[in-house]
C-alpha cells in the first residue's frame, strides 16, 4: 500500500489527471483553480501550457482530445464564461479521446467579482459535472470523469470551491496508466454546422438519461444511513459541515454527481426519512430539482443564498447552540488587501489621481488602486472590461471625458481580452487613452508567466509577444513606454496623451516587486531631524510608509520590514528626508518616448 | 481522539503558509487525520490571512469557526485581538507582538487599539506574547517569524522536539533549513 500524502486539493486533481494518463493541459490562472495546472506542469509526461484566456485554453484542450490523447482545462468560475462557446458545443460534438474541466467556484468572494454557481454552466451545456468534498475525492473523481467522458463521449466538468481547492487532507496515490487512442476524421460528428449538429442534439439528450441511470448506481452518490428520521442532501463542502454539525445522527444523502442529478435515488432517500433538506452553498439548485420531482423539502429557507458556509452557519440553522467566543471591546480596524511596498502600479496611480483621471480599470492586483487613499479607479468589471468600457464612454461623452479618462489594464489581462477592445478602439476611433500596466507577470493569481514574460509555465524560454509592436501594427501611432517609478516621466506622459487628439496607448513598464529575479534594495531611513511631518509622502498610500510621534511631533516612519527602497514616496519629500535612496535598473523606455 | 483546531493568522505575505505545512507535516507524522485550510489570491496581498489546520482521529470541515480554536497563533497583534472570537474558551494564543499598521490606520481612517496583550489578559484569554522579529533576525532573516512561532507552538504540543525537526525538514527548502532550525530553537527556547 502506498503512503498517505497531504495534498491540496487542486494538487489532488493535478495527480488525478497524471495516473489518469493526461497528456496535455491547457489553462488560464484563475483563483483558486492556478495550483492545479501549476502542479501538473511538474509532471514531466504531461505537456502544460498557460492560455492567453479561458476560450483558447478549451479549444486547445479539445484539439489534442480530438487527436486522441486525454486532455484538461482548469479555470476558476468566471473564466468558464470566457469558455463557455467551446463548452456549450462540445457538448455536441462529445470527445474522442477524454477531456475534463476544472471549474474553481469562489463562494464568499476571497478572490473574485462575483460568486456566481457554475452549476448552471453544466446544466445548460448538458453535460456531466462531479463535485468533490475533500482532496482524497478530488483525486479519484479527476480519474472517475476520464472514464465518463469516453464511455459517454462527453467534456465532463470537475467542479471545485475554495475550501476544496485550497485544504490540504489525505491521499492515497496510485500509478499512471495511458490509454491509446486514434484521430479518426469524423465530419459528422465534429463539424457542427446546423446540418450535423441537428442530428447530434438529441444524442445529447439521450446521453443525459443514460447519465441520469449513472448517477442512481454510482457509488460517487451514497446514502449513509443515520440514527435520526432527518434526511440531509448534500455535496461539497457543505457534507462536510453537514458531519461535523451531527455526526451519524441523520442520515445523508451525499452527492458526488452534481449533474445530471438522480430521480429515484432522491425519492427513495426521501421515503426512509420523515423531513427532509438541502444543504448547499449558493443556488439552490439541488433543492429546486428535488421539489420539481414532488418531494416535500427545505434549505433555502434555512441556509443563505450567499457565500461559504461553516459548520457553526449549519449548526445554527438547525437550531443548535454554537460556541460564542471573547471579543475585545476595542474596535479592530480592517486590514483589507492593498498594492504591495514596491509594487510598480502606485506609481501610475498616484499620477492618474494627481491628474484627476477618470480610471476605468480591470481585473489584476492593480484593482486595488481603487483603494483609500488612491481611490483612482471607477469600474472594474471582468477581463478587459476596461478598454470597451473607456471607448463607450468617450464616444458618448466626446470631448468632455476623453481628456480625462483612461482604461487601465495589465499585460496578462490585456493578452486575455483586452486586444480584442483595443481594436474596437483602433477601429471605431474613440479619443481613448489605453494605458497598459505590464509588470511582466501575472500576478494577482500568483506569479503565472503569460505571452508577453518570454517565458513558459515551466520557466523555460518561450515566445514573447512585443507589446509596443503588437499595438503600432494595431494602428496605434501614439504609443509611450514609460517607468512608474519615474514620476515626473508619468505625469508629462499622461497628461500629454490626454491632451492629444486621436487614441493612444501607455505602457507603464517596471516587474513585479515581488518577482524573484527583481533587485530589491534595503529599506529607507527617515532623518527625523528633517522631517517636516506634511504627509507628502504618504499620499503614495504605501503600507510600509506612516507617521509616528517623536517627541509630540508627526514624523514619516518607514517599516523596515516592508520596504524594498523602491523610492517612490521619497520622489515627493520636499526637504529630502529620506537617506539610504539607492537607484533602482533604468527600464528601456527612451527608445519610444 | 478528539479534533483539534489551530489557526494561524497574520499579514499576506509573513510567511503563515510554510507555518501550516511544518504543522501539517508533523500531525501527519504523528499519525493523525489532518485537515490544513489556507488562503490564496487577493487576501495574499497586505491583507488580514487566516489558515486553518484541525488534526484529530476523523477530520470533516476544513475550516475553524467562532469559539473552536485551542490555539491561535498570530505573526501581528492586531490579527491576534481580530480572531480572537475564534478562540475556545481556556483555548491558548501565542503571538508576536509585533505591529503593521493596516491602511486604514495609516490614512488615519482608524486607530490601532492599544495595549492588545494586556486588553486580551484582562478578558481572562491565556496569551503567550512574545519579539519574534528580534529573535528571528538572531537566526539571520527577518523572514523566519513563521519559525519562532513554530518554535513557541512546539511547546504546548506533546510531539518530542525531533518530531518537529522532521517536519521541518520535509518542508522547509534545504538551503534554509538551518537558519529555520536555528529560528525555531530561538522560539522553543525564549521566555
Amino acid at each position: 500500500m502506498s503512503e498517505k500524502k497531504l495534498m491540496l486539493g487542486n494538487a489532488a486533481v493535478a495527480r488525478g489527471l497524471y495516473e489518469a494518463g493526461v497528456c496535455f493541459v491547457s489553462s488560464y490562472p484563475g483563483t483558486p483553480s492556478t495550483e492545479v495546472t501549476e502542479e501538473a506542469a511538474k509532471y514531466d509526461e504531461i505537456t502544460c501550457e498557460w492560455a492567453p484566456n479561458e476560450k483558447v485554453a478549451m479549444e486547445s484542450a479539445f484539439g489534442a482530445c480530438l487527436a486522441g490523447k486525454r486532455s484538461f482545462c482548469g479555470q476558476k468560475h468566471v473564466g468558464l464564461n470566457v469558455a463557455a462557446d467551446p463548452l456549450y458545443t462540445m457538448s455536441y460534438t462529445g470527445v474522442n479521446a477524454g477531456m475534463v474541466i476544472v471549474v474553481a467556484d469562489d463562494p464568499g468572494m476571497h478572490s473574485s467579482q462575483n460568486e456566481q454557481d457554475s452549476r448552471h454552466h453544466a446544466i445548460a451545456a448538458k453535460v456531466p459535472m462531479l463535485e468533490p468534498s475533500d482532496s482524497e475525492e478530488a483525486y479519484e473523481f479527476a480519474k472517475l470523469a476520464y472514464e465518463i467522458s469516453e464511455k459517454y463521449d462527453t467534456p465532463v466538468i470537475l467542479k471545485m470551491c475554495t475550501r476544496v481547492a485550497h485544504s490540504q487532507s489525505l491521499v492515497e496515490v496510485g500509478k499512471r496508466e495511458v490509454p491509446e487512442k486514434k484521430y479518426e476524421k469524423n465530419i459528422a460528428k465534429y463539424v457542427m454546422t446546423p446540418g450535423n449538429a441537428i442530428k447530434r442534439h438529441p444524442l445529447v439528450e439521450k446521453r443525459t438519461l443514460d447519465l441520469i441511470e449513472f448517477a442512481e448506481n454510482s457509488p460517487v452518490n451514497r446514502i449513509e444511513k443515520g440514527t435520526g428520521n432527518i434526511g440531509i442532501i448534500t455535496s461539497s463542502t457543505s457534507y462536510q459541515y453537514v458531519k461535523e454539525v451531527f455526526g451519524d445522527s441523520v442520515s445523508v444523502l451525499k452527492l458526488g454527481m452534481v449533474n445530471p442529478l438522480p430521480v429515484r435515488l432522491i425519492e427513495n432517500f426521501a421515503d426512509t426519512v420523515d423531513e427532509l433538506f438541502v444543504v448547499e452553498e449558493l443556488d439552490p439548485i439541488i433543492e429546486n430539482y428535488v421539489k420539481t420531482l414532488g418531494i416535500k423539502v427545505s434549505g433555502k429557507e434555512k441556509l443563505s443564498l450567499l457565500g461559504e458556509f461553516s459548520q457553526n452557519m449549519v449548526a445554527e440553522a438547525f437550531g443548535q447552540e454554537v460556541p460564542e467566543g471573547v471579543s475585545l471591546d476595542d474596535d479592530i480596524p480592517v486590514r483589507p488587501p492593498i498594492m504591495c511596498a514596491g509594487c510598480p502600479h502606485r506609481g501610475m496611480f498616484y499620477t492618474l489621481k494627481k491628474l484627476g483621471c477618470t480610471v476605468l480599470g480591470d481585473i489584476g492586483c492593480y484593482t486595488l488602486g481603487a483603494a483609500p487613499p488612491l481611490g483612482a479607479m471607477e469600474m472594474t468589471l471582468c477581463m478587459g472590461a476596461s478598454i470597451g468600457a473607456a471607448h463607450g464612454f468617450n464616444k458618448v461623452l466626446g470631448e468632455e471625458s476623453s481628456h480625462r479618462t483612461v482604461a487601465v489594464i495589465g499585460d496578462s489581462t490585456f493578452m486575455h481580452s483586452g486586444m480584442t477592445g483595443l481594436a474596437n478602439v483602433a477601429y471605431n476611433q474613440s479619443d481613448s487613452v489605453v494605458i497598459i500596466l505590464d509588470n511582466s507577470i501575472t500576478g494577482m493569481t500568483g506569479h503565472q508567466q503569460n505571452p508577453t514574460t518570454g517565458y513558459n509555465i515551466k520557466g523555460e524560454p518561450a515566445g514573447k509577444i512585443d507589446l509596443v509592436a503588437l499595438v503600432r501594427a494595431m494602428g496605434f501611432e501614439n504609443v509611450r513606454v514609460v517607468d512608474p517609478y519615474d514620476l515626473k516621466t508619468c505625469e508629462k506622459v499622461v497628461s500629454e496623451e490626454l491632451e492629444a487628439a486621436g487614441p493612444s496607448v501607455i505602457i507603464s513598464r517596471r516587474p513585479c516587486a515581488l518577482l524573484k529575479n527583481v533587485k530589491l534594495h534595503a529599506p529607507l531611513t527617515v532623518d527625523e531631524s528633517k522631517c517636516i511631518g506634511c504627509q507628502s509622502c504618504m499620499k503614495v498610500g504605501c503600507p510600509a510608509v506612516s507617521m509616528r510621534e517623536v517627541d509630540g511631533k508627526k514624523k514619516a516612519h518607514i517599516d523596515e520590514t516592508l520596504c524594498v527602497g523602491c523610492n517612490v514616496c521619497s520622489k515627493l519629500c520636499p526637504v529630502d528626508a529620506f537617506s539610504g535612496v539607492q537607484p533602482f535598473e533604468p527600464i528601456p523606455t527612451a527608445e519610444y518616448i | 481522539m478528539e479534533t483539534k483546531n489551530v489557526m494561524i493568522v497574520g499579514v499576506g505575505g509573513q510567511g503563515s503558509l510554510l507555518a501550516s505545512r511544518v504543522l501539517g507535516r508533523l500531525l501527519i507524522d504523528a499519525g493523525m487525520d489532518v485537515k490544513v485550510s489556507e488562503v490564496h489570491g487577493m487576501s495574499q496581498r497586505g491583507g488580514s490571512v487566516v489558515t486553518y489546520v484541525r488534526y484529530g482521529d476523523k477530520v470533516y470541515s476544513p475550516i475553524v469557526d467562532r469559539g473552536e480554536a485551542d490555539f491561535i497563533v498570530s505573526f501581528e497583534l492586531l490579527e491576534a485581538a481580530r480572531n480572537l472570537p475564534y478562540l475556545k474558551k481556556d483555548g491558548q494564543i501565542v503571538t508576536n507582538i509585533q505591529k503593521i499598521d493596516p491602511m486604514p490606520v495609516i490614512t488615519g481612517a482608524a486607530q490601532y487599539p492599544e495595549d492588545l496583550v494586556e486588553k486580551m489578559k484582562k478578558k481572562g484569554v491565556k496569551v503567550d506574547a512574545m519579539d519574534c522579529l528580534s529573535l528571528a533576525k538572531e537566526a539571520g532573516s527577518i523572514k523566519a517569524v513563521n519559525m519562532v512561532l513554530m518554535g513557541r507552538l512546539s511547546h504546548y504540543f506533546g510531539q518530542p522536539e525531533e518530531a518537529w525537526m522532521k517536519a521541518l525538514e520535509a518542508t522547509v527548502p534545504e538551503k534554509f533549513i538551518e537558519l529555520n532550525k536555528k529560528a525555531f530553537a530561538l522560539g522553543r527556547n525564549a521566555g
